[in-house]
């Protein structure tokens, strides 16, 4: 929902005369709300510019979304950063499932509390 | 291996844990575009993440049903030392990754580099954080015309948005 709300907010920008790009790791999310520009990494959620400590692969990624503000002629266009992910792709099949559910433990308890307040909150005519 | 599609993984999932009604993605058919007004290397960048990026130290940490469900939009100095900075987000691939270097999500010293290089002109003097809403209305409504409003006022002439 993260890659939503970039999304949402990127588009009202645009609406507004600010242009925008997107760096993120949920391609199809960006693409079915559909924006300006965007840079896909093909990453774990979390790493959309770059693998942690690697300022290398990072500025590159950086630097290829700033050259797409200035690039891109239409919206929804997409450019995919030119990496891997160093450990392989067994994430890929493994996010979402019932071996590796996306919140457990305290998250996941700390997820259905939020939940939960901003039902209250939403009865009450406060949200 | 191609890339995951999270719309199709997370509906299968939800009805597979018991959920019956599933997410409804915003969905749009005509896509907002305006062009870079001027050379990029004179342009004044703004940075806003849905990453939950906090400083060290602050010690309320928030109110967490805004942080995930009601929304809400916040700024930090760009300058403040990366080091100062973390994520307490909890939605993100933990099996695979972590968000210990704030620069893989929030890239602030990836863009005064560019900044230092001539790039771009400048970082803009401060950064922002979104907190995403249930609601796409609220983000529509509230959030994202408040992020415009600080983005005018540091005079932004294009903006990097990151999820995490």
């Amino acid at each position: 929902m993260c890659h939503q709300t970039v999304s949402l907010v990127a588009r009202y920008l645009e609406e507004h005369g600010l242009p925008t790009v997107i760096i993120g790791t949920a391609r199809d999310i960006v693409e079915h709300c559909g924006v300006a520009r965007h840079v896909f990494t093909d990453f774990p959620l979390g790493n959309p510019c770059g693998e942690p400590f690697d300022t290398g692969m990072q500025r590159k990624i950086v630097d290829a979304s700033l050259e797409l503000l200035a690039s891109a002629t239409a919206p929804r266009t997409t450019i995919q950063s030119p990496f891997t992910w160093s450990k392989g792709e067994d994430w890929k099949e493994l996010i979402f499932t019932e071996e590796q559910p996306f919140l457990e433990g305290e998250a996941l308890d700390n997820w259905m509390a939020a939940k939960a307040k901003y039902r209250e909150l939403k009865e009450k005519g406060e949200v | 291996m191609d890339y995951v599609r999270y719309i199709d993984r997370t509906r299968d999932y939800y009805l597979s844990q018991g959920y019956e009604k599933p997410y409804e993605w915003a969905h749009f058919d005509e896509v907002p575009f305006t062009p870079l007004q001027k050379p990029l290397s004179e342009c004044r960048i703004a940075l806003v993440s849905t990453s939950d990026i906090a400083v060290k130290g602050d010690e309320d940490e928030g109110d967490p049903a805004e942080q995930l469900f009601i929304g809400n939009v916040y700024s930090i100095p760009a300058n403040i030392p990366v080091e100062q900075l973390y994520s307490h987000q909890e939605h993100y691939d933990v099996h695979a990754t972590s968000l210990d270097d704030p620069n893989s999500f929030f890239p602030v010293t990836r863009l005064q580099e560019a900044a230092s290089d001539g790039l771009i002109a400048s970082v803009t003097e401060r950064v922002h954080g979104v907190f995403t809403a249930y609601s796409h209305r609220r983000t529509l409504e509230n959030d994202a015309p408040e992020v415009l409003k600080r983005c005018r006022e540091d005079g932004a002439d294009a903006v990097v948005l990151t999820p995490v």
